[in-house]
């Protein structure tokens, strides 16, 4: 589903030229929940900003479902971007002057889908998150929770098979943090591949597999669990 | 996609309605002033005549002096001397030939409660009306045999019968100019070509000038009606009196004629050519033969009609356009880049810069638009101040559909330009950066 091999990312100023990403490789399988956790800084958030073709980076390869992505223009990526990717955002990204409904099509309006069928799958999308009765409704409106399942709705209108989520609890209390995740939860049940980025330890021990970012490099903490284990038993 | 990029064009201006407000007014300011000086210069250079401007020729005969040459540009006189103009109008060298000039006589009509005044008209041929396509509101022309039997007939305008009689049809009533009881053949309908191009030498582009009144050329030596406008002489007439001064060279008539079509030009100037040699028989015509006519469009050009002021006007007017589009442009480069985060948003959901920079160019358009109609206001409004300036200016400057149309476009245009780079940096936004910092 995903392959990134040896990905290099750096951000330079005319002073500073920082490593954001080293040797980056990892491998995410059709159907896998992850979850991603790191410090600060420690380049999880451009690892999502690569992975969703947002950014674009130095060395490596990157290819998403079977696509060199290396070698996209502009349009083919936000091509991709717009068929195979939803992006849940912690700040939820909703445009206030758009009612749910309209925030929903969004990305549905750049698919150059005709109007029956963008209706068909915002209402879908709209029953999936609970929120069928507030399609006219304004983000101001809504509660924190409310606005993130929208934004849930939005990436999923289009029917991604991968799933982008950069701390969507962080923002939320508890109560509403738990039904986002169980959301995701569900979604991911239903077949979407979803990569979570998170701060918090008890959200990414919901996720079917963790991985750990620190100074750009990569730590399947899964396997890291495993090797300790097989080492403990050796000892 | 197009009524979706108006939709979100709507709802941002709707969003920010301060910097929406001063980008329409910028824009209309600018629009409103071009305009108003496009408007100007139109009206004051546009073919008053487009049907057959390119078939009505004015003449023009070297009849000056053998000793020094007419003082203008091509150095032929601006006007003729009677005689060659008397000549010229029964010459049957053209399909119509109409000799004339202005003329003014106190007017008045027997037994009416309307008091003497003073009007201005014209003397000129029948073929005149025909020639110019004047309109008849009641009544016609006056019969060639009118003309030549020297028959006491005028054709009143519109304005002076209503003055006179009131709006009814006065074709047989009598009224008396020069002392002579005249009777009225024809009433014009609403006439006025502006510039007024067949008498620019007397009246310039005429925006307070009508002739009230038209008779005869063929009265002008037993009436001896003088001219009311422009003599000029290098010598004396030999001898006193009105037929001394109308067999002098001095000159206060003129002649146009209509030929068939443009390309007989020629043949009429060789006629002409022809004319001045027979008259140097005669002792006439000092100087080398020459004769020119003009059609009316090179007639109005080579008597600066127009003039310098509308366009170097014009040329400010634009110059003031680029500063509204410049602040245009900051204003809209600041609209732009407060939406970063929603740019972001679209561009992680999947639009490419080319459909961002089509929405924002709509947006542009849609300000540009709404500029139009502010500027169409304020052209309006820059007219109607003209109008109190230039009194008489008023029945030329109009504002057409095709200018309002113009002016929409020229809106919309600039806008569109002041919008290029602006929307060039808001598809240039790094949508990972602004999703982080939203």
């Amino acid at each position: 589903m995903l392959k990134m091999r040896d990905i290099e990312k750096v951000y330079r100023t005319d002073l500073v030229e920082t490593h954001a990403l080293r040797q980056f490789s990892l491998d995410v399988r059709d159907g896998e929940f992850v979850a991603v956790t790191g410090p600060s800084g420690s380049g999880k958030t451009t690892f999502l900003n690569i992975a969703g073709l947002l950014e674009a980076f130095e060395a490596g390869s990157y290819e998403l479902d079977g696509v060199n992505v290396r070698s996209l223009d502009d349009n083919a990526r936000s091509r991709l971007r717009n068929e195979k990717i939803g992006f849940i955002f912690q700040s939820f990204n909703l445009i206030p002057d758009l009612n749910v409904f309209d925030n929903v099509d969004v990305p549905l309006r750049y698919r150059r889908f005709n109007a029956a069928e963008r209706k068909r799958r915002i209402d879908h999308a709209l029953e999936r998150v609970g929120l069928a009765s507030r399609a006219g409704h304004y983000p101001a409106e809504l509660s924190g929770g409310q606005q993130q399942r929208v934004a849930v709705a939005r990436a999923l209108a289009g029917e991604p098979r991968f799933l982008l989520a950069d701390e969507p609890t962080g923002n939320l209390d508890s109560l509403m943090a738990r039904s986002v995740m169980e959301l995701l939860e569900e979604i991911n049940a239903s077949g979407t591949t979803i990569i979570m980025v998170t701060h918090d330890p008890q959200l990414a021990r919901r996720a079917s597999r963790n991985i750990h970012v620190l100074d750009g490099q990569l730590t399947d903490m899964d396997e890291a669990v495993a090797d300790a284990r097989a080492e403990a038993a050796i000892g | 996609m197009l009524s979706y990029y108006l939709k979100l064009s709507w709802l941002s201006m709707r969003r920010t309605p301060v910097l929406t407000a001063l980008m329409v007014l910028a824009i209309g300011l600018g629009v409103g002033a071009c305009m108003t000086m496009v408007t100007i210069n139109y009206a004051l250079g546009a073919d008053p005549i487009p049907h057959k401007s390119d078939r009505l020729f004015h003449v023009q005969l070297d009849t000056w002096s053998p000793d020094e040459a007419y003082p203008n540009d091509d150095q032929l006189p601006r006007q003729l001397p009677f005689r060659d103009t008397e000549f010229l109008s029964n010459a049957g060298l053209a399909l119509r030939e109409a000799g004339m000039f202005p003329a003014s006589s106190p007017i008045l009509v027997a037994n009416s409660q309307v008091k003497p005044f003073t009007t201005i008209g014209r003397v000129t041929d029948g073929d005149f009306f025909p020639m110019f396509d004047v309109p008849f509101r009641y009544g016609g022309p006056w019969a060639e045999e009118a003309e030549r039997n020297q028959q006491l007939v005028t054709v009143l305008s519109r304005t002076l019968n209503d003055r006179l009689f009131g709006d009814v049809d006065s074709v047989g009533r009598s009224v008396e100019l020069w002392g002579k009881q005249f009777t009225v053949v024809g009433v014009t309908d609403t006439w006025s070509p502006l510039p007024l191009f067949y008498d620019v030498v007397n009246k310039g582009a005429g925006y307070n000038e009508e002739d009230e009144f038209f008779v005869p050329l063929s009265l002008t030596r037993p009436l001896e009606i003088g001219i009311s406008g422009n003599t000029s002489c290098w010598t004396s007439p030999d001898g006193d009196g009105f037929e001394a001064f109308a067999d002098s060279e001095c000159i206060w008539s003129t002649t146009w004629i209509e030929l068939e079509s443009a390309t007989e030009e020629a043949a009429y100037e060789a006629d002409l050519v022809s004319y001045i040699e027979r008259q140097k028989e005669l002792g006439r015509f000092g100087r080398p033969a020459r004769a020119d006519i003009k059609n009316v469009m090179d007639w109005m050009e080579s008597e600066n009609v127009v003039g310098d002021d509308p366009p170097m006007m014009m040329a400010i007017a634009f110059l003031f356009l680029i500063v509204c589009l410049i602040n245009t442009v900051g204003l809209l480069l600041a609209k732009f880049l407060a939406k970063s985060g929603e740019i972001g948003l679209r561009r992680a959901v999947g639009a490419s810069r080319r459909e961002l920079f089509k929405q924002h160019l709509v947006e542009a358009g849609l300000i540009g638009a709404a500029g139009g109609l502010v500027g169409l206001g304020l052209s309006l409004a820059g007219l109607q101040g003209i109008r109190v300036l230039l009194h008489g200016i008023d029945r030329v400057v109009k504002m057409d559909p095709m200018l309002v149309a113009v002016a929409i476009a020229l809106a919309v245009l600039s806008a569109l330009a002041a919008g290029l780079y602006p929307t060039m940096r808001a598809c240039r936004i790094s949508p990972a950066m602004q999703l982080k910092t939203q």
